[in-house]
């Protein structure tokens, strides 16, 4: 039966080509894998081989013809002892059309599911319910002691679960965190790595793929940029890469933002860089009981999570519920101080700005209600929303450089869904958009203050 | 250690030369099948073909027991179909379609099975190297004793997770082959022209790992080379290198002219190295098979390959909906040993 031999795309964007030389003549007998002529794409020169085998029965596009579209047929290969058939080649313009894919889908799903999929509700609908039942007796106790309890708690709970990091182990934890868990939980869930910080990270996603639940320990953020792409490329995307099937349960916590006179190198903030990438899943605790009722949600949770905590957080005491086993569901924001004037949205450490200023202002008769957003990804932008509508004022407060921040998105969300109850424009509070200075006074100018908490809620407020 | 090629009187029975010839078969009409799609425009992208290596896992593939895993680059065609994954399944996930093992939302760099313990099809050059170590850490964790063959070609045994991984990988004993499959080239790039190194297994030594180079066109060298890997890990005694010397006829990918190396050096490997037809030799020379049947094995794979064509050309695009799932679970599956 003759084949006709099509022009073949031979780049990922080739749509039409020359067609440079012929390599063989009508006649000529040609075995799959011979090269039969040479074709211009847009990006170089390629010889084209033959798939089938036969001979050539005619050659339908003479060479050197231009502009030669993708599926054209180009020759037609005949069996020995047969004819050419009459019609060869004369539906050569339609071949182009006919033989290529269905009609690509429209872009968008047919409910042009572009906008944010949390914020498209008209009435913002925030769970407010409460993290615990209340009359729960609560003691005090630092972030540290709380994320250790949380991580304890777990590894008893689930037998897959262990721990990864520098230092983790007989050192107890470069910052105290893991400290007791080596002699609870042994050598083999407790594992101390080189300073390899690329390398652990993929092992980490290598053993959730194969069916643990790794916490790996970054002793900062800022050593895992090393391990960015295997964060990024290897545990947020492989769930949809695959259709579904290799879901990589993974947590990768540790310190993150800027300690205390550390620099440059040792002080970003990841929270709008992580935020960024769909199929993970970020956290930034504030207050100890979510720091433990979260993260105690990360290890469970089936996806990647980034959980990202604060050095100088670490030491700080807040009220914890006594209870043997709490979490505080991912998505879920938390009001710490309720207020009419303005809606003071953070995260992490810039709560404690975002607090203290609100004290402040208080004396001065301003009310101001301060949101914990405590995961950004998925962020509770029903609680912003209905805030907001409630005060019509907002000022966002982080640590993290200005550009494409979390606060720039915040007020994205916000300028789509409530832009008719806002009486003043928001205004975004970040660090400086200058790398971490070390002298001390530089160093207190590039961070967020209270005072410029202050000033931006007066600035809204027109007070 | 010099490449060695099987000579006279391999031992291996008549039913499994006859078994690699099919299986290495099977992945070239396959390969030759896809290169044949793609310039009709049925598949886009990357698409790197396995054509010359085939000997390398089917070699490997005969030496694993069932739970061994493998992880591999995005030249992963192959893999795929040596592990016993669905040739319908795999061509549907080229053409992008909604039958393909990723419902074509991977592509032919992304594609996995729990199944046959294929994790993938990575698209990033060394980055399965640690998570290859990964599952082997797994494994070792949950105490089995499955082995993990971690796949990755010479270009990508320059990057430097694969020695962060190596040091690790000795360190813990996690029982991992990890498989270097020198094709002479990373992309354009020849190996001479990449590392003074002269052998890229001998770096294993630097970490304390043993390894040895292996004729990667001799699916019996392979397999025996594989065997003494396994029996390697399995005994606890940690990773095992193998640099498997073989050589792809194709282009880095389709879109690759191929221009850095002559057109000869193709020929010659392909009319005096190539593994398939070694096998077919070892086959008529032992009266182990017929011309007939022989061709009786190539009509019966054709016909294999032209259904996954056929599928991978009626199977639907994936739905709309599909742009919006998986980007979350609510529960991992999980493999049964885990």
């Amino acid at each position: 039966m003759a084949t006709e031999i099509l022009m073949p795309a031979l780049s990922p964007t080739m749509e039409e080509g020359t067609l440079a030389k012929w390599l063989v003549r009508e006649g000529d007998t040609v075995s799959a894998g011979d090269v039969i002529a040479e074709i211009e794409t847009d990006k170089a020169t390629m010889e084209f081989e033959a798939v089938d085998e036969g001979t050539m029965g005619k050659i339908l596009v003479a060479e050197g013809s231009e502009g030669v579209k993708v599926n054209t047929p180009i020759a037609v290969l005949v069996e020995e002892g047969e004819d050419v058939p009459e019609d060869a080649g004369q539906d050569a313009g339609q071949a182009a059309t006919e033989s290529s894919a269905p009609a690509p889908a429209t872009q968008n799903g047919p409910e042009g599911k572009v906008a944010p999929p949390a914020t498209a509700a008209d009435a913002p609908a925030p769970d407010t319910s409460p993290d615990w039942p209340e009359g729960t007796a609560m003691s005090k106790q630092t972030v540290r002691e709380a994320l250790n309890a949380a991580m304890a708690e777990e590894m008893r709970r689930d037998e897959r679960v262990f721990l990864m990091g520098e230092e983790v182990a007989e050192y107890q934890g470069a910052y105290k965190i893991t400290q007791g868990l080596l002699d609870e939980f042994g050598a083999r869930r407790v594992v101390d790595t080189p300073i390899t910080e690329h390398g652990f990270a993929g092992i980490g996603v290598g053993a959730a793929f194969g069916g643990l639940r790794p916490i790996v320990e970054f002793m900062t953020f800022n050593f895992a940029m090393q391990a960015m792409d295997q964060i990024i490329n290897s545990a947020a995307k492989t769930l949809y890469m695959s259709g579904g099937q290799m879901g990589c349960p993974i947590v990768f916590r540790g310190p993150n933002g800027a300690a205390a006179r550390v620099a440059a190198q040792h002080s970003q903030c990841y929270a709008a860089w992580y935020s960024h990438i769909p199929g993970l899943k970020v956290v930034m605790p504030y207050g100890a009981a979510d720091a433990k009722g979260l993260l105690k949600s990360a290890i469970r949770d089936p996806n990647p999570v980034i959980f990202l905590e604060n050095e100088i957080l670490y030491g700080r005491s807040f009220e914890v519920p006594d209870l043997d086993d709490f979490t505080i569901p991912f998505g879920k924001a938390k009001v710490w101080r309720e207020g009419s004037d303005v809606t003071l949205v953070s995260f992490g450490i810039g709560m404690s700005y975002a607090l203290e200023a609100a004290e402040k202002l208080a004396e001065d008769g301003i009310e101001a209600e301060v949101i914990d957003l405590r995961t950004l990804r998925p962020m509770d932008t029903d609680a912003i929303l209905a805030s907001v509508r409630k005060t019509n004022r907002l000022v966002t407060v982080e640590e993290g450089f200005p550009q494409s921040s979390v606060g720039n998105y915040i007020t994205s969300v916000v300028m789509e869904h409530a832009f008719d109850w806002l009486d003043a424009p928001v205004i975004n509070l970040t660090g400086k958009d200058v790398p971490m200075p070390y002298a001390a006074n530089l160093e207190k100018l590039a961070l967020v203050t209270t005072d410029e908490v202050i000033e931006a809620v007066r600035k809204v407020t027109y007070r | 250690m010099a490449a060695r090629r099987t000579t006279k009187k391999p031992n291996v029975s008549k039913e499994e030369l006859l078994g690699y010839y099919r299986d290495m078969l099977l992945i070239r009409r396959f390969e030759e099948k896809a290169g044949q799609l793609y310039g009709m425009g049925l598949i886009g992208g990357f698409c790197h073909l396995y054509i010359g290596q085939e000997a390398v896992v089917v070699g490997l593939e005969a030496a694993a027991k069932e739970g061994d895993k493998r992880v591999t680059s995005y030249r992963d065609h192959g893999h795929m179909l040596a592990c016993g994954m669905d040739p319908g399944g795999v061509m549907a996930e080229l053409t992008g379609r909604e039958g393909g093992y990723s419902k074509g939302k991977g592509g032919s760099m992304h594609m996995f099975s729990r199944e046959k313990h294929f994790y993938g099809g990575h698209g990033i050059v060394g980055a399965q190297v640690p998570i290859g170590a990964g599952l082997a850490f797994a494994d070792k964790y949950l105490g089995n004793d499955n082995v993990t063959f971690t796949y990755f070609g010479d270009g990508a045994a320059n990057q430097g997770q694969v020695y962060e991984t190596y040091n690790m990988a000795m360190l813990w004993s996690l029982p991992v082959v990890f498989v270097i499959e020198n094709n002479k080239y990373a992309m354009g790039t020849s190996v001479q022209r990449a590392t003074k190194s002269p052998s890229l297994w001998e770096r294993g030594a630097a970490y304390g790992i043993a390894g040895e180079e292996v004729d990667g066109m001799d699916v019996l060298a392979v397999k025996a080379a594989g065997e003494k890997a396994v029996a390697h890990c399995r005994a606890g005694k940690g990773p095992y290198i193998l640099e498997v010397m073989t050589y792809r006829y194709r282009g880095h990918s389709m879109s690759d002219p191929a221009k850095y190396r002559t057109r000869d050096e193709v020929q010659k490997m392909r009319e005096e190295r190539d593994a398939i037809e070694h096998v077919r030799e070892l086959l008529l020379q032992g009266k182990h098979a017929t011309e007939d049947e022989l061709k009786g094995i190539d009509k019966d794979i054709k016909a294999v390959v032209n259904d996954a064509a056929e599928f991978s050309k009626e199977s639907p695009e994936p739905a709309v909906e599909e742009l919006w799932t998986d980007i979350y679970t609510d529960s991992v599956p999980q493999t049964e040993d885990a």
